[in-house]
């Protein structure tokens, strides 16, 4: 009746009486656009806050954007690839994508070989002590990385922490012959920062790659392990011949998403290395922000170096998008 | 030989728990510690004269000299809060278009959310600065809440969506015959069957948001009265005199409602960031 009614009235008064939203939802209908409403909210989330300022951001990286040109002061102009060259010619910047790449190198394989062992003893153990391992490593994981970075700064600390205090009463032949009575290791030099860093990192992180593992291997049919048991296969070889190729697609993910970590550790370094005093111990991520935000603040050379970085992780993803799209993960 | 076996195997996990779980301890043990017993030549492991003190300096806010922690303890929940609201909100509608329609850009979407959840923070952080600046939400709160609820979004549809996707249809298009209108539909029939995966991505949006060091760092600058928790102890800690038993008390008091978190749901956690990551 009311539908009816609508087509004799003026578009007004059909607002009034409370047909529009009935057009809106034929409209909407017709026209399929139900999904795109049901998108639009987080889209326009995504798109204002993480793609727009990387547009920004490359924008910045061709200009002398900087505090005269936000405070207008001073015109921003281009500068064609001047900041990329400035870049590319400060020895700083090569240490810190040095020491980036180093610790990444290092700290991926021995965090998803120790997550890995762990994952693996976690599946053998019985209920109670596998309960008692995976709530230790929960616990270790659910440190907020500020506290975690906070807490080994301490451990590590020359003034009464307890890592110097136990080195020093260790036999030299077992700890070399450095003093370690006050040693200090975030300042000493890069070395001996990224030491403490790899623990931390690997503390912190191993326990995601364990139970990730974990729940690999809970999906594996136990026959195959019997039929291996049977036919006398070794643990190695049982890993190499059915564990690793089962379970290949959750460590490609566990690798792609580990190296991208490691890659972008900002929290952990910030605190080791007592952001800013150490320039020789800054990774990409510190020298970064010290080219953006450390007085006088580049926001273009920031920018450049920010656009640098996204391409150097862009590899990664593209990997991830690859492993993504070949499990079928889009359909 | 078996029993050999099982000795070892048993032996290896107490220590690799003992090993995982000494630095937490130490943070503990630090914080109920009076000064002379952290900085004693003989450190002990457990403190031999335990005490509040450092608590109470640190609730009091004398030993950070900015307030009490209670403050910033309002602040980073009152932010994390709101990023799991609006997050899971919007992360549910989008989760609901991707799992249950077929529409033109869909699979690019959801490649761009792949993309964009792997764009690291610090190349962003220059231009929301910027902008930010520019619309007076740096050293407010609300900022942080645009920024968080935004970076929680490409995990939490990439979760959701699996929940929705286990749904059956048949079940929304029964009640759809019988009349329920599509929201009544959502509501009674998709909302409550998707809960549990909503308690997953509002999980990991209050994490997020919780443990977000970067963009809180950069945007609250001297505002001490809106730090949020890691940036309290930042500033405790860089202010120097290396106060350890004040700075382990909130370093603990920080971290307690993670690990109660993590505790209660340690088997959706990890189900639900491994389907995040790759459909399982």
């Amino acid at each position: 009746m009311e539908r009816q009614a609508g087509l004799f009235l003026p578009d007004r008064a059909i607002g009034r009486t409370g047909l529009a939203p009935a057009r809106l939802a034929a409209f909407v209908r017709r026209h399929r656009l139900a999904p795109y409403l049901l998108l639009a909210p987080a889209l326009a989330g995504i798109g204002l806050v993480l793609l727009w300022p990387l547009a920004q951001v490359v924008v910045y990286s061709f200009q002398n954007y900087g505090l005269p040109q936000v405070t207008g002061a001073e015109p921003t102009q281009w500068v064609g690839l001047a900041n990329f060259t400035q870049t590319f010619t400060d020895p700083e910047f090569w240490l810190s994508l040095r020491i980036t790449v180093l610790f990444a190198l290092i700290a991926v394989p021995l965090t998803l070989v120790v997550g890995t062992l762990v994952g693996l003893l976690l599946n053998r153990l019985g209920p109670k002590m596998a309960a008692f391992v995976s709530t230790s490593a929960l616990l270790a994981w659910s440190v907020p990385p500020v506290a975690a970075s906070v807490l080994f700064y301490w451990l590590f600390n020359p003034d009464g922490g307890l890592v110097d205090w136990t080195l020093a009463r260790m036999p030299h032949w077992l700890v070399g012959n450095t003093d370690w009575a006050g040693f200090n290791w975030t300042t000493s030099d890069a070395l001996h920062a990224y030491t403490v860093l790899l623990i931390l990192v690997v503390w912190q992180a191993f326990p995601f790659i364990a139970v990730a593992v974990l729940a690999g291997l809970k999906t594996v049919p136990a026959e195959l392990y019997e039929a291996a048991r049977v036919d006398g296969a070794g643990p190695v070889s049982v890993f190499r011949r059915i564990t690793y190729p089962l379970l290949k697609p959750i460590f490609l993910v566990l690798l792609l998403f580990s190296v991208i970590w490691d890659f972008n550790i900002f929290t952990q370094t910030y605190f080791i290395t007592g952001f800013p005093g150490n320039r020789d111990e800054f990774n990409l991520s510190l020298y970064i922000y010290d080219k953006a935000f450390q007085f006088p603040p580049s926001y273009s050379l920031g920018g450049a170096l920010a656009l640098i970085f996204t391409l150097i992780l862009l590899v990664v993803t593209v990997g991830y998008v690859r492993a993504a799209i070949r499990q079928g993960a889009l359909t | 030989m078996k029993k050999v076996k099982a000795v070892s195997l048993n032996g290896t996990a107490v220590i690799v728990a003992l090993i995982t779980l000494f630095p937490v301890l130490w943070m503990i043990s630090t914080a109920f510690k009076p000064s002379q017993e952290i900085y004693s030549q003989t450190p002990d492991l457990w403190p031999q004269h335990p005490t509040f003190g450092n608590f109470s300096t640190v609730i009091g806010g004398q030993a950070s000299g900015i307030g009490t922690v209670f403050l910033f303890f309002r602040n980073s929940i009152a932010v994390a809060l709101a990023t799991v609201l609006i997050a899971s909100l919007l992360s549910l509608l989008a989760a609901v278009a991707v799992a249950r329609f077929r529409f033109r850009f869909r699979a690019s979407f959801l490649i761009m959310l792949l993309i964009v959840q792997m764009i690291p923070g610090q190349a962003l952080i220059i231009a929301l600065f910027l902008d930010f600046a520019g619309l007076n939400l740096i050293q407010n709160l609300l900022g942080l809440v645009v920024v968080y609820s935004a970076q929680a979004l490409p995990v939490s549809i990439w979760m959701l969506r699996n929940f929705v996707a286990t749904v059956p249809k048949e079940l929304e298009e029964a009640a759809a015959i019988d009349g329920a209108s599509a929201p009544r539909v959502f509501w009674r029939i998709l909302f409550p069957l998707v809960a549990p995966g909503l308690v997953a991505t509002s999980i990991f949006a209050f994490i997020t948001a919780y443990n977000e060091f970067i963009v809180a760092l950069t945007f609250l600058g001297q505002s001490h009265s809106l730090y949020t928790l890691p940036i309290y102890v930042t500033y405790f800690f860089g202010r120097g005199g290396a106060e350890w038993g004040p700075i382990m008390a909130a370093s603990t008091l920080y971290t307690i409602p993670v690990m109660i978190f993590f505790l209660v749901v340690r088997r959706r956690l990890v189900g639900g960031l491994v389907a995040g990551a790759v459909k399982g």
